[in-house]
């Protein structure tokens, strides 16, 4: 008894100190100049090459890349803002309250097209569609669904064959699972049958990307909706099995967006990590990246992808959230 | 008359100042006009979006079971989107209870169902434009108020001020460019009438005392009443000079010819030689005073004439042959011969009395200084100018002398003996300097005094 006690007490300070991330990394360790720290919620897998190319082209930066959900991100940064000089995160309507309530620094010259930025503070650098992400196999001999009324029709045609195999964001925990529920909820009503189909074949809830595709990939859920294809291509590589479908009756497209904290003490290191993002990374990074990096002259996306401007805020609303928590709660929980 | 008057300042200055000032002021008026209207204009409009967004919200609360819900429609805030991003505060009381949005933003005074207010406030550091709005909602026995505060940040507003002050500014220079340029062109005109009356004035003959008929503006009136006033004075004035002269002349000259006469028959009648020759005295000195009272009267008039020329057209060879004639007697008294030479006709515009003084007082001066039985030429061309030339066989001018004779009362050495006043010659330079022309005296190198009258 003794002993666990006092491996116990040994442990916590670890504990303390890893400070429960999801991932931790620094890059370039040991650099003279100033360590950046970056908060994001993208996985390291998926952002290291980034880091890679920035710490090679300024070598004497190093950067301690943090991972942890967009909703954490969020109340991380309101309760220490000095603590990170990046910050990174998929949740569009997080960040721009974060910016719109002060906590991202205004750079004045960063030249990006209007639409992909927001009060100079918040800059978008991907373009990312939710995806619905199958399993082939629980598909085998039929027409693969193209819309959601067709994942719907599926779902009803063999709920045996669903029930329990269905997987999607808990909008109450992961931040960019709220942002693509609402914004669906937003353009059409399909949306909320989906989620009464889903319910009724008890969905099971995830509160990132990572864990989705994992349980996909080995087979525990066949259907993983609203999930980020960058993640789901990236991490089922080699995996004939999954198909990655983009819904053609409509499309939700998010910008992951990067922003510089109003508190860093490195004013200048972290501007030059922002720009090396959003406008100075090198072309070939723009091929090769395994996130889709935003391209300034499409315009098609401009049109397609959610708005960076206040209307962001709505769903943020105490009393909105509460009332759409409570809708998808009486659709999704039964 | 010539002397330049007395100049302070100029009229048409202080036109174009007065009007360029006022232009600049009314610029400047304009601009600060501009611009506070746009002004309001411009937050009127952004008072105008915060209020639609602020009632969509309100329009959403309702009581639904007893509980409060407001279901913020997501146009509320999409409407707020500006060119600058403007940050977007909201706060939603109920019964003066914080309830959603953002704390630190107050509602200070209850706000009444239909009287929004509108404030500009701090908020996190930067000028806000706020709206407070309420609503009371009546639910099941229960009611209950609700209040909106909504602040956006003023950026997109300043920017659109910058632009506008810019605007306005062109709009002022502009407004003042074109008014200093009618500025110029006013002050010019106006003062091109008074040039205009200059110009009629100068240009008007010496003789021309007439009033001034042409229209002038009303304001110019009184100078050219003024104007006329005096010339018709100044003609009066001449007028009676003119009189006086000719009234002189007359008043001297027809006593001394009375008295010269008396001496002549005194002369006839004593026969003692003292007698006789102090006789003679008297009436060589009686013919002297007549001529010289004569010349001088004439001078005179020529003075006068010569400031007021009055050009005729003339034919000098004609005058000439006149006066030819009838100073053919006096010459054949001292045994000359007067012979006119030169063109047939030499037309020219001058005065013909002004003329015919300053010829016969030079052919007069070559009849008195000219030996016995020789010939005075009178010569008359118009190659290679206009010209009249007196030549003798006399003396000739001393050489000393020469440039001194056309003087007042100046008088050769050689004329001593010689009845004269000494103003025959002056008379014809100013006769020749009113026609712009001289008096050239010269003597021939085969001897004999030359008088040459170019005009």
């Amino acid at each position: 008894m003794r002993y666990l006690i006092a491996v116990i007490l040994l442990l916590l300070p670890l504990c303390a100190s890893a400070d429960d991330w999801e991932e931790r990394f620094v890059f370039n360790e040991g650099a003279e100049g100033p360590q950046l720290r970056v908060i994001s919620s993208t996985d390291t897998l998926l952002f290291a090459p980034f880091i890679e190319g920035f710490v090679a082209e300024n070598p004497l930066i190093s950067v301690e890349y943090l991972v942890t959900g967009s909703a954490d991100i969020d109340r991380r940064v309101r309760a220490n803002p000095s603590a990170f000089d990046v910050i990174i995160s998929s949740a569009m309507d997080l960040q721009l309250k974060l910016a719109n309530d002060g906590f991202a620094l205004r750079l004045e010259d960063v030249e990006v097209p209007p639409w992909t930025q927001w009060h100079h503070s918040l800059f978008a650098f991907t373009s990312e569609p939710a995806t619905i992400v199958i399993n082939r196999s629980a598909f085998e001999g039929r027409a693969l669904p193209e819309t959601r009324q067709d994942l719907i029709e599926a779902m009803r045609e063999r709920p045996d064959m669903f029930r329990g195999k269905i997987g999607t964001y808990d909008v109450r925990e992961s931040g960019l699972g709220y942002l693509f529920a609402t914004q669906d909820s937003r353009v059409s009503e399909t949306y909320w049958r989906l989620m009464e189909i889903m319910g009724g074949l008890r969905v099971k809830l995830y509160c990132c990307s990572g864990d989705m595709i994992s349980d996909l990939v080995e087979g525990k859920i066949h259907v993983a909706y609203n999930v980020l294809g960058s993640y789901a291509s990236a991490q089922a590589e080699g995996q004939d099995a999954l198909e990655v479908i983009l819904p053609s009756d409509f499309q939700t497209t998010m910008m992951r967006t990067v922003m510089v904290s109003s508190a860093t003490q490195s004013v200048q290191a972290a501007q030059q990590f922002l720009r090396y993002l959003v406008s100075d990374r090198p072309n070939e990074s723009t091929t090769q990246s395994p996130l889709p990096l935003l391209v300034a002259e499409d315009t098609v996306s401009e049109q397609e992808t959610i708005g960076l401007n206040p209307a962001l805020l709505t769903f943020l609303d105490s009393l909105k959230r509460k009332k759409f928590i409570s809708a998808w709660e009486n659709a999704v929980i039964q | 008359m010539t002397d330049s008057p007395t100049v302070s300042g100029s009229l048409r200055n202080r036109l174009v100042l007065t009007l360029i000032g006022g232009a600049a002021i009314l610029a400047i008026l304009l601009f600060l006009a501009v611009r506070s209207y746009a002004a309001r204009v411009a937050q009127q409009g952004q008072d105008n979006i915060l209020s639609a967004s602020v009632a969509s919200i309100l329009d959403a609360a309702a009581i639904r079971d007893g509980q409060l819900e407001i279901d913020i429609p997501y146009a509320a805030f999409s409407m707020l989107t500006t060119p600058s991003d403007d940050r977007v505060f909201y706060a939603i009381y109920q019964d003066g209870a914080f309830i959603s949005g953002y704390d630190e933003l107050q509602v200070d005074e209850p706000v009444a169902q239909a009287n929004w207010t509108f404030q500009s406030t701090e908020m996190r550091g930067e000028s806000i434009r706020q709206v407070n709005a309420g609503r009371t909602l009546v639910g099941l026995g229960k009611q209950t108020q609700i209040e909106v505060a909504l602040g956006q940040t003023q950026d997109a507003l300043s920017q659109t001020m910058d632009q506008i002050s810019r605007n306005a500014a062109f709009l002022g220079i502009g407004f003042f460019l074109l008014a200093a340029c009618l500025s110029f062109w006013v002050a010019s005109t106006t003062i091109g009438q008074l040039n205009k009356l200059t110009t009629s004035v100068t240009r008007r003959g010496p003789q021309d005392l007439s009033p001034f008929r042409k229209p002038v503006p009303r304001e110019m009136a009184p100078l050219v009443t003024s104007l006329n006033s005096l010339m018709g004075r100044l003609d009066q004035s001449l007028g009676q000079s003119e009189d006086f002269i000719a009234e002189a002349a007359h008043r001297v000259r027809t006593p001394l010819a009375t008295v010269r006469s008396y001496a002549e028959a005194t002369l006839h009648r004593v026969e003692r030689k003292e007698n006789r020759e102090a006789l003679r005295a008297m009436v060589r000195a009686i013919d002297e005073s007549s001529r010289a009272a004569g010349q001088l009267l004439d001078h005179a008039m020529i003075t006068f004439r010569a400031d007021h020329l009055e050009r005729e057209d003339i034919d000098l060879v004609v005058l000439t042959k006149d006066l030819v004639q009838r100073l053919t007697p006096i010459a054949e008294m001292r045994e000359l011969t007067l012979s006119l030479t030169g063109a047939r006709a030499v037309p020219y515009s001058g005065d013909p009395i002004l003329l015919q003084n300053a010829v016969r007082n030079m052919i007069d001066n070559a009849l008195k200084y000219a030996p016995v039985d020789s010939t005075v030429v009178i010569d008359v061309r118009a190659d290679p100018n206009v010209q009249i030339k007196v030549s003798d066989a006399g003396p000739g001018f001393p050489s000393e002398e020469i440039d001194m004779l056309t003087r007042r009362f100046e008088r050769g050495q050689n004329a001593t003996g010689t009845i004269g006043s000494g103003l025959g010659l002056t008379i014809a330079q100013d006769v020749a300097t009113a026609h712009g022309g001289t008096l050239e005296l010269s003597n021939k190198p085969e001897g004999g005094a030359c008088v040459i009258l170019s005009l």
